[in-house]
């Protein structure tokens, strides 16, 4: 008899070790800046209203910037997992829907028209308006189709979004405009406030309850979708996998992009180191997903803090330059298994 | 136990099944057997509820099975499809345990820990319960299939080509598995390629062409020339058993096979 000759860590252990790591990575989160703190004392002047500079620091700076973290990420790694789950597609990530070239496609459309200037929380709500409309393209192209109608119909959606995006950038008239875009369209967390977290929260919500949903249909799917309809789980229709989905996935991620911007890797990465952790099995990688993109995050946000120079490192920069890397190792292992 | 009344199916214009009617008693083994193309796996599909006919009704038990939910469904019918998925790196125990993922959560739960045991014994894979599923040769995994189907303990089991990977020695096995399940009042209805192992193992044979049924009986009924008009070959006896076949080219002059 052969035994596994891996050892899946037990799913208790494994994400009571990973929401530790996200609980220290929070707390550094609000610890770590340029003034030092003292937090109790910042949270009750901000709890209570009073307007201290830590108060100020805490409840403007530091804990949207934590909070956006968490939900950004954890959606990311959520929804990566949910994706590489329902595709049986190990290369699926959140930005295949084309859902996220809507939200920036959305956001870029404000900083065109100057709308931006007008209010701070436009920017985001133009993005997530970008978010929903593609949500509802991709809902109406995908139809009764399967994973790959929604692989090719996320392909031309993404592509058709960034086709219009890169089309605003060459109308832009404004120098300082197309500064302001590409910045944007990086990702980052830097100046946020918590009305964007606020506005996320819902999409992220409603989002991440779908997906969290799905678990043991993505274990049924790992035999085929004939067996797992057999099995009792509706794929097609409204009330289907696919709508949950589809829906979960676009109503979360484009709720992050448009307060964000984008942030690549975390979905297709997180899922891919966890996932041997997990066991292999679809619905035990859900929830360490989210703890370990909500992690990663986290600690690439410090990073950017930690390498601030005169010019500012995005997070997108920094999620791609340390998730590319780590991608390259999977795909050299992946080789070399399945050359032996 | 599982009827087809009056199925037609048919893609793009072209029918796949034509009228078709079909009774599967429980307490026995049916088997659907035809030349490729005949419309053997497209029936299957429609009574386990994965295809909707475009005429006609499948009833489970008495009852429609269109009008059942897909829950109720999956205590009731088992499928094991003829492709294999491929399998991702998860223990065989646990691969077969998703056959009780009908019955809920709770995996640990005594009575999904004997079904998963039962299944994994009756298809002989029992020591290699820890194994990971993707390194299993073929013919095991297509064992871990019907050990799937089997945990899930429905009354009813359809099998799509259960022992087309199997060596003569699993794929007799597997038969006498399902034998052992009419036996204990299950209904399976199984889709085979090997006449021997149909005329041995069935206690009904529905043969297919074209998209029509050509004959329901039992496996000593069968003829010579019900094989000639389903396959286009030739057959005979040999030392006057139906068993084993000799079936010849379509050229009734050649002798030398």
């Amino acid at each position: 008899m052969t035994r596994a000759s891996f050892k899946p860590v037990p799913p208790a252990l494994l994400n009571g070790g990973l929401a530790v790591v996200v609980a220290l990575l929070a707390v550094a989160s609000l610890l770590w800046g340029e003034s030092t703190l003292d937090i109790p004392a910042a949270l009750a002047d901000w709890l209570g209203g009073k307007p201290s500079v830590g108060a100020i620091v805490l409840g403007q700076l530091r804990l949207p910037r934590t909070v956006l973290a968490l939900m950004v990420g954890g959606t990311l790694g959520l929804c990566g997992a949910v994706l590489q789950g329902y595709l049986r597609n190990p290369l699926a990530d959140p930005g295949l829907l084309g859902v996220s070239g809507g939200a920036a496609l959305g956001a870029v459309c404000v900083f065109y028209t100057g709308l931006f200037q007008l209010a701070a929380p436009l920017l985001p709500l133009g993005g997530l308006v970008g978010a929903l409309v593609a949500a509802l393209v991709l809902v109406v192209l995908v139809g009764r189709g399967g994973p790959l109608v929604l692989l090719l119909a996320g392909a031309a959606l993404s592509s058709f979004a960034a086709a219009l995006t890169a089309l605003v950038l060459n109308l832009v008239p404004s120098p300082y405009a197309i500064f302001e875009i590409s910045h944007w369209l990086m990702g980052s967390l830097t100046d946020r406030t918590m009305t964007d977290a606020a506005l996320a929260l819902p999409g992220v919500g409603v989002g991440m309850a779908l997906m969290f949903g799905t678990g043991r249909a993505l274990d049924a799917l790992t035999m085929g979708e004939d067996v797992a309809t057999s099995l009792g789980f509706r794929l097609g229709g409204a009330s289907g996998v696919q709508m949950r989905v589809v829906l979960g996935t676009s109503i979360a991620v484009g709720s992050c992009v448009a307060v964000s911007g984008a942030i690549g890797f975390v979905g297709l990465v997180v899922p891919h180191l966890l996932r041997p952790l997990a066991g292999h099995r679809p619905s035990r990688l859900l929830l360490p997903a989210c703890l370990g993109g909500a992690a990663l995050l986290l600690a690439a946000d410090l990073g950017v803090r930690l390498l601030a120079s005169q010019a500012e490192l995005h997070l997108g920069v920094v999620t791609a330059l340390v998730g590319a890397p780590v991608f390259f190792h999977r795909v050299i292992l992946f080789r070399k298994r399945n050359m032996l | 136990m599982l009827m087809a009344d009056d199925i037609s199916y048919a893609v793009g214009g072209t029918p796949l099944l034509s009228h078709v009617s079909a009774a599967f008693p429980a307490s026995r083994v049916t088997g659907i057997i035809g030349p490729n193309g005949a419309g053997k796996s497209t029936l299957l599909r429609i009574a386990a509820g994965l295809l909707a006919p475009g005429a006609g009704q499948v009833s489970c038990m008495g009852e429609g099975l269109a009008g059942m939910t897909l829950a109720r469904r999956a205590r009731h019918l088992a499928y094991m499809p003829q492709d294999m998925p491929t399998l991702p790196p998860m223990p065989v125990r646990e691969v077969a345990s998703l056959g009780r993922l009908p019955y809920g959560e709770s995996p640990a739960q005594a009575l999904h820990h004997l079904a998963v045991t039962q299944a994994l014994d009756k298809v002989g894979l029992t020591g290699l319960a820890h194994r990971l599923a993707n390194q299993l040769s073929g013919g095991e995994r297509a064992r871990l299939m019907l050990a799937r189907a089997l945990a899930m303990q429905t009354p009813i089991l359809l099998a799509d080509e259960p022992v087309a990977a199997l060596d003569p020695a699993h794929a007799l096995a597997v038969m006498g598995v399902f034998a052992g399940l009419a036996a204990s009042g299950r209904c399976v209805v199984v889709v085979l390629h090997d006449l021997l192992l149909a005329t041995r193992f069935c206690d009904t044979l529905i043969m297919m062409k074209d998209g029509h049924i050509l004959h329901q009986l039992a496996p000593a009924h069968l003829t010579d020339a019900m094989v000639r008009q389903t396959y286009g070959v030739t057959s005979r006896r040999v030392d006057g058993a139906f068993v084993p076949w000799d079936l010849c080219t379509t050229d009734p002059s050649d002798q030398t096979r």
